[in-house]
């Protein structure tokens, strides 16, 4: 029978030949930063991002880890707050002296969080959608997703090839519809794009037949783009077929890639077109697509490990994450400044979002081909051959 | 002329909603003398849980039935749990009491369904009918049609029947009422339970044309107190009325100005109307019969 004294003893002598390696061990790890909108509004491109930065860095670490060490992953909940971004950055940086960080779910929160990282020197690979966060370049950040501005070239680059040149645009109001409308509008002439109708609508609006209407009478509309995000889309796809405007192509943007948005538009989402990350599309891809084996690993890794459908922006930390291991395995080493020269050096890289040829003027990375022109056909997408 | 039409009925159809919402505005504003934030909020339950109820399996009109009923329960435990334990209360503090309820509906909604956007299939179809040119979805002339039902139901309701009569009596000095035997604390609860009803109803009707989700409620609650100011708070024609009227607006400054500044123009001819007349178009005569 063991006495409370001897109990005592072996628990004290256990904890100090335990606690030696496990300060050892902390000196063998890599830290990883990252803040995330888990939470709050933004919670769906952050929630499927925290899990899979947890994920993979189990997995990492449970091969062994990079250069022979463990990562050490330091996640922050900002909520969606950029305030809270900020706060959480500069405690990233300062308290746990992170090597680098793949986070900022939200273009507000990497905007908040870039000067910390700047001023620290401190790789900051972004998974917010705007090209602000790349335009300029700056130094120490990079980022993952594809731009609003991609989505444009991809769908004009689509309208060339079936020589309609005259489009109308109809886009939401919100912060996604307004910034890509922009671009549409920046780049439409680069692809000899006329813009005849430029229509608006509330992003809560519950009824855009009167834009629609109005474009439908404009004199020589060839084909109509929707920039938007959330459920206005759906609406006005719906409101597209209501007035019989199914004769002139439609195209709606990355923004509505999930198959909730055919679900909601229902019959009247077939014929419409939009450009999408291969993720979505990854069990229709031909065999002999690169990308191919990424996305259908990521998305059954995901599937299986959340029960949950997988979305494009777990994707992009996906994409955040290993280019980071692959930067920090070539330098071999953990100090932020050769990390951040090795990202930049980023090449050939096969992420979910595209293939990844990084350079100094260019801290995305990814070109046209990153996005597949998708078709609704019999409620599902289906990928357009080119051309047609 | 077809195009008229397109946004004629575009702005009626999107205006009768905004008329539910600011009729179930005006009965509890006339019982209580409260503008309930949380209005917005019965609408979305009329539809959130009319999608999950079928969803279930439950056939439609059983789970319209269900949504209403959920409503007006939610509705009557607002009144008991919120409003009535702070009686005394000024009308200020009885209004943040109301938005503090709407938050605590929309939080509660995005736990127990989702924050995903749903859809109704249309009652009766959704092959556009061709009315001269415009195509218009049957759903349509459900949630016309729905909404006058309500409205004279409503009015049948109010200046017809013995408890219609003591809420219109309640309306007009409560401590009269209470003098003459009229239990306000029952009326109280009769206009609560009824503006749920009718906002579930407005949130079933809607649902198949314009999508739900858990936060559809803030944007209507406005756009529905904006109409029922514009008509003047307190008068059921007025609300009615002023949500037509708030439809047509959007319609029409969409259709024929500028899409970008429609919910602008809207809000700035409803600006000059309070500006000329304070109590609304129909404000007035409220007052003077009253």
């Amino acid at each position: 029978m063991v006495t409370k004294a001897k109990l005592k003893t072996s628990l004290v002598a256990g904890a100090i030949v335990l606690g030696v390696p496990q300060g050892a061990l902390a000196q063998d790890t890599i830290k990883i930063g990252s803040v995330l909108s888990a939470t709050g509004p933004a919670s769906f491109l952050g929630e499927p991002e925290d899990k899979t930065l947890r994920m993979y860095v189990d997995k990492i670490n449970a091969a062994g880890g990079v250069n022979g060490k463990k990562i050490e992953l330091v996640i922050y909940d900002d909520g969606g707050d950029a305030n809270k971004a900020r706060t959480f950055a500069t405690r990233l940086v300062e308290d746990d002296e992170v090597v680098a960080m793949v986070g900022g779910s939200t273009t507000g929160t990497t905007m908040a969080m870039i000067p910390v990282f700047e001023d620290a020197k401190v790789p900051f690979i972004s998974l917010a959608g705007a090209i602000e966060v790349i335009d300029p370049v700056r130094n120490f950040v990079f980022k993952t997703p594809h731009t609003d501005k991609m989505a444009c070239e991809k769908i004009f680059e689509d309208l060339k090839k079936r020589n309609l040149t005259k489009i109308g645009l109809v886009s939401g109001t919100d912060g996604f519809g307004a910034s890509m409308r922009a671009q549409c509008v920046k780049v439409a002439p680069n692809y000899g794009m006329q813009i005849v109708a430029d229509e608006n609508y509330g992003p809560r609006d519950s009824d855009m037949t009167a834009q629609l209407t109005k474009i439908k009478n404009t004199a020589g509309v060839q084909a109509v783009v929707n920039p938007g995000f959330g459920q206005g889309p759906a609406i006005v796809t719906r409101n597209y077929a209501q007035l019989g405007m199914n004769n002139i192509p439609f195209y709606q943007s990355h923004g509505v890639a999930s198959k909730s948005f055919i679900d909601l538009a229902g019959a009247a989402a077939e014929g419409v077109r939009l450009p999408a990350a291969a993720l979505l599309v990854g069990d229709k891809l031909p065999e002999s697509d690169p990308q191919k084996k990424v996305v259908t690993e990521y998305k059954q890794a995901y599937e299986s490990a959340t029960k949950q459908p997988v979305s494009t922006f777990g994707g992009h930390a996906y994409d955040g994450l290993f280019i980071l291991v692959e930067a920090m395995k070539r330098a071999n080493s953990t100090e932020s400044e050769k990390i951040r020269d090795e990202i930049e050096k980023t090449r050939g890289f096969v992420g979910t979002g595209g293939i990844v040829n990084m350079s100094a003027t260019d801290h995305l990375g990814l070109d046209l081909s990153a996005f597949r022109m998708l078709e609704i056909k019999g409620g599902d997408w289906n990928l357009v051959a080119s051309g047609s | 002329m077809a195009e008229f039409l397109q946004f004629l009925i575009s702005g009626l159809t999107v205006g009768a909603v905004y008329a539910l919402v600011a009729l179930g505005f005006t009965l509890i504003y006339n019982a209580s003398g409260v503008v309930n934030f949380a209005q917005g909020e019965f609408v979305m339950l009329g539809g959130m849980v009319t999608v999950f109820a079928s969803a279930a399996g439950v056939p439609l009109v059983l789970a319209a039935f269900i949504a209403v009923v959920v409503a007006i329960v939610i509705g009557l435990l607002l009144h008991r749990l919120a409003i009535e334990p702070a009686r005394g209360a000024s009308a200020v503090t009885l209004i943040i009491i109301t938005i503090g309820a709407s938050i605590l509906f929309r939080g509660i909604a995005a736990i127990i369904f989702d924050k995903q956007f749903h859809k109704l299939p249309g009652f009766t179809g959704e092959t556009p009918i061709n009315i001269l040119g415009a195509a218009v979805q049957p759903q349509s002339f459900w949630v016309l049609g729905g909404a006058a039902v309500v409205v004279v139901a409503l009015y049948v309701f109010l200046e017809h029947t013995i408890l219609g009569k003591a809420v219109l009596a309640t309306a007009a000095n409560r401590l009269a009422a209470r003098l003459v035997g009229i239990n306000t604390t029952t009326i109280m609860a009769i206009a609560f339970g009824g503006s749920a009803a009718i906002g579930a109803i407005a949130g079933i009707l809607v649902t198949p044309i314009t999508l739900t989700s858990y936060d559809v409620g803030t944007l209507l609650a406005l756009k529905g107190f904006a109409a029922a100011m514009l008509g003047g708070m307190g008068n059921p024609v007025g609300a009615v009325i002023g949500g037509l009227l708030l439809g047509l607006l959007e319609a029409f400054g969409a259709g024929y100005l500028s899409s970008t500044y429609k919910d602008a123009f809207a809000f700035l001819v409803i600006l000059i109307v309070l500006f000329v007349a304070p109590q609304g178009l129909f404000g007035r005569r409220v007052v003077e019969r009253v």
